[in-house]
């Protein structure tokens, strides 16, 4: 057993963390955010260059024969930097839809009634008929909702990279909440100087470094129930995470400007994802059954 | 990442499955819990067999992701706990062997080895809990001894321990930390008091050591006088995160004990419950991963714990007060009724939040040690 990173997947990582600084920094994020609907087809594509799409497409068909491991590091990333688009979908459209591994081509589909990115994507899969628009609740991720679309059994791969997405958010909005209670200071202390609000974030790390471990767990065995397992743990650690950093921010935390009210809505829209919370808890009960608890 | 088996701990697990089939067979039968005696020489036999076989040395010498196949493979073979054995293998040992003088090591250290001595730990006072550092049991030194004087509680094993690891208070005008020196105390000396605690289980699983004049030969002292903390922190983290492996094993095992009883008894048809248990499920799941990471963390460092120990353990005792809370929920009114499974042990795991650092000190060295918030009170 060594369960840790190796030096490659710790320089996937670090290297991913760069890439998205440079291309999709604070700027670009409030940019993003005040022109809601609009996918940035040059960042698509440079993520395409990267190899972001096409990691796990094995070398002989021009991908970059990495495993879920790799995968869940990036995403990972890609959810710490709150980057916007059907990644997910694209991701797993590699190798089936022409131009997905490239970046070329943007791919979404319907899921759980829902589709994200709808009108900026050039090929929805799944049944999309009817979709009409709704307003949503994450101004980064636009929303249709698919008439009939319930969920077929959902591909583990996208629910563990939900699951790494979360963990990323769980993560970024820790860091965030401590920042901030380095930095503010009432009463003449740095309000992280209470412990009312240090338990508050010591909290958010506890929860996110055992999503930390399921979930990495997961992308090792790639088993169903562990992955099941892996996205209860991480949808915790985001969403309680994310609203606990926006309570350590106080009324900064209320406002549009700060970008903390961006992960916890991007977390929610998340868990709305790949079957729900309620399916992914009777799969890991059948499993206590079934007798591979 | 990679969690299957090395070369070398497919041998050791392999090896060990086959000794425990066969030697768990014989052992005799467990003692009563209230039959301390007997509980003595059960867990001293349970190690002697261990030592015999070569496992002796597991909880020392053993590389950490070793030592946790260990711990796994005796719980899911229901092999004896540690027990008597607990202060001297994985406190009181580790530090004489880290701390000590040759001659301390030589005198002390076999006996603990080869399951002939029990150790027990003195250090929380009735002043003295969260804060260790202000216990204030006095020692004089008088010739070649010291003379103590004060109190201990929270020690279990007292009643049949042969030695009592102390930490005692030799410079009351110094800083808190610097005036305190390590002791090996005889068990068996004159002025020892030992009155057993029950607790809200109804069980004496711990005891209170009042200390009158008792006289410690100075040649029991390791390290130096006025060094006792920096001593007992050496070795604070030693069991490197697997201190509660083997029960995480048996918690997924209880999880699948409370399914079956739930499908009996027609509580599984409740969705809400089923939903608990689920989520319980992928909590140990999550435990389990955890306890590996730790652990390859410390395999990686040569054998220094990382900052997951404290975050395993705030996360884990909570966890096991709600796996006990949801049998409660499957058992229904039985749930008042010790003699039904698990009820004693949803007594016992409200002590998991306050021993050995409560949750809220946990978090506040999580807050300042990881996170590096400032210092509060």
């Amino acid at each position: 057993m060594r369960f840790r990173l190796t030096d490659d997947q710790r320089a996937l990582r670090d290297g991913t963390r760069r890439l998205l600084a440079r291309r999709f920094g604070g700027e670009a994020l409030r940019r993003a955010v005040e022109s809601p609907g609009r996918l940035d087809r040059a960042l698509w594509r440079a993520l395409g260059e990267a190899g972001f799409f096409a990691l796990r497409l094995p070398e002989a068909e021009g991908g970059v024969g990495l495993g879920l491991p790799e995968a869940v590091l990036v995403f990972e990333e890609a959810g710490r930097a709150l980057l916007p688009g059907p990644l997910i979908a694209t991701h797993l459209a590699a190798g089936a839809v022409p131009g997905a591994a490239t970046g070329e081509t943007v791919v979404s589909a319907v899921d759980g009634g829902l589709v994200e990115w709808p009108a900026q994507a050039d090929v929805v899969r799944g049944d999309a008929a009817g979709a009409v628009p709704m307003r949503s609740l994450d101004p980064l991720t636009p929303l249709h909702r698919v008439p009939g679309g319930a969920a077929a059994d959902p591909d583990p791969a996208a629910v563990l990279l939900t699951a790494a997405e979360q963990l990323g958010t769980a993560a970024r909005v820790c860091e965030l909440a401590v920042q901030h209670a380095r930095a503010r200071e009432q009463f003449g202390r740095p309000v992280g100087a209470f412990q009312a609000v240090a338990h508050l974030c010591a909290g958010m790390l506890v929860r996110s470094e055992t999503a930390r471990a399921a979930v990495y767990a997961a992308a090792v065995t790639a088993d169903p129930v562990d992955i099941a397992a892996a996205r209860l743990l991480a949808d915790e650690a985001a969403v309680r995470g994310a609203r606990d950093c926006l309570q350590v921010h106080g009324g900064m935390g209320f406002t549009w400007e700060s970008e903390v009210h961006l992960h916890l809505k991007r977390a929610w829209v998340r868990t709305q994802r790949a079957g729900g919370i309620t399916e992914s808890e009777e799969a890991l009960a059948a499993a206590l059954v079934a007798g591979t608890a | 990442m990679d969690l299957s088996d090395t070369p070398e701990e497919e041998e050791f697990r392999a090896r060990l499955r086959e000794w425990l089939a066969k030697t768990l067979p014989g052992l005799p039968a467990e003692p009563s819990p209230d039959d301390w005696p007997g509980r003595r020489s059960y867990d001293l036999g349970w190690q002697r067999r261990l030592h015999d076989a070569g496992y002796a040395d597991v909880h020392w010498d053993a590389s950490p992701a070793i030592r946790l196949v260990f711990l796994e493979e005796t719980e899911k073979a229901g092999a004896p706990y540690v027990g008597a054995s607990f202060v001297g293998l994985l406190h009181a040992g580790p530090t004489i062997a880290a701390e000590g003088t040759d001659e301390q090591r030589a005198r002390w250290l076999p006996p603990i080895l080869r399951g002939e001595e029990v150790w027990c730990q003195g250090f929380s006072e009735p002043d003295a809990g969260s804060d260790l550092a202000a216990l204030r049991t006095r020692a004089w030194r008088d010739g070649d001894d010291y003379v103590v004087t004060g109190s201990k509680i929270w020690t279990s094993h007292a009643e049949v321990a042969d030695w009592c690891e102390l930490l005692v208070r030799t410079d009351p005008d110094a800083p808190r930390h610097r005036g305190i020196t390590w002791l090996a105390m005889p068990m068996d000396a004159p002025g020892i008091t030992v009155r057993p605690l029950r607790t809200l289980a109804g069980s004496a699983e711990f005891a209170e050591v009042f200390l009158d004049e008792v006289r410690v030969p100075a040649e029991n002292r390791v390290g130096d006088e006025n060094d006792g903390w920096r001593v007992t922190m050496v070795t604070l983290s030693f069991e490197r995160g697997t201190a509660f492996a083997g029960e995480v094993v048996a918690c997924r095992r209880v999880l699948g004990e409370l399914a079956v009883e739930a499908r009996g008894n027609g509580r599984w048809d409740d969705p809400a419950l089923r939903r608990r248990l689920g989520r319980l499920n992928a909590e140990f799941r999550a435990l389990w991963r955890l306890t590996q990471w730790n652990v390859s963390a410390a395999q990686a460092s040569g054998g220094v714990p990382g900052v997951g120990g404290s975050v395993f353990k705030l996360r884990y005792s909570h966890a096991r007060q709600e796996l006990y809370d949801a049998a409660a929920e499957v058992l229904g009114a039985g749930c008042l009724d010790l003699d039904r499974p698990w009820m004693l042990d949803r007594l016992s795991s409200l002590s998991y939040t306050i021993a050995a650092g409560t949750s809220q000190i946990q978090h506040s060295i999580i807050a300042e040690r990881i996170l590096g918030l400032p210092k509060g009170r």
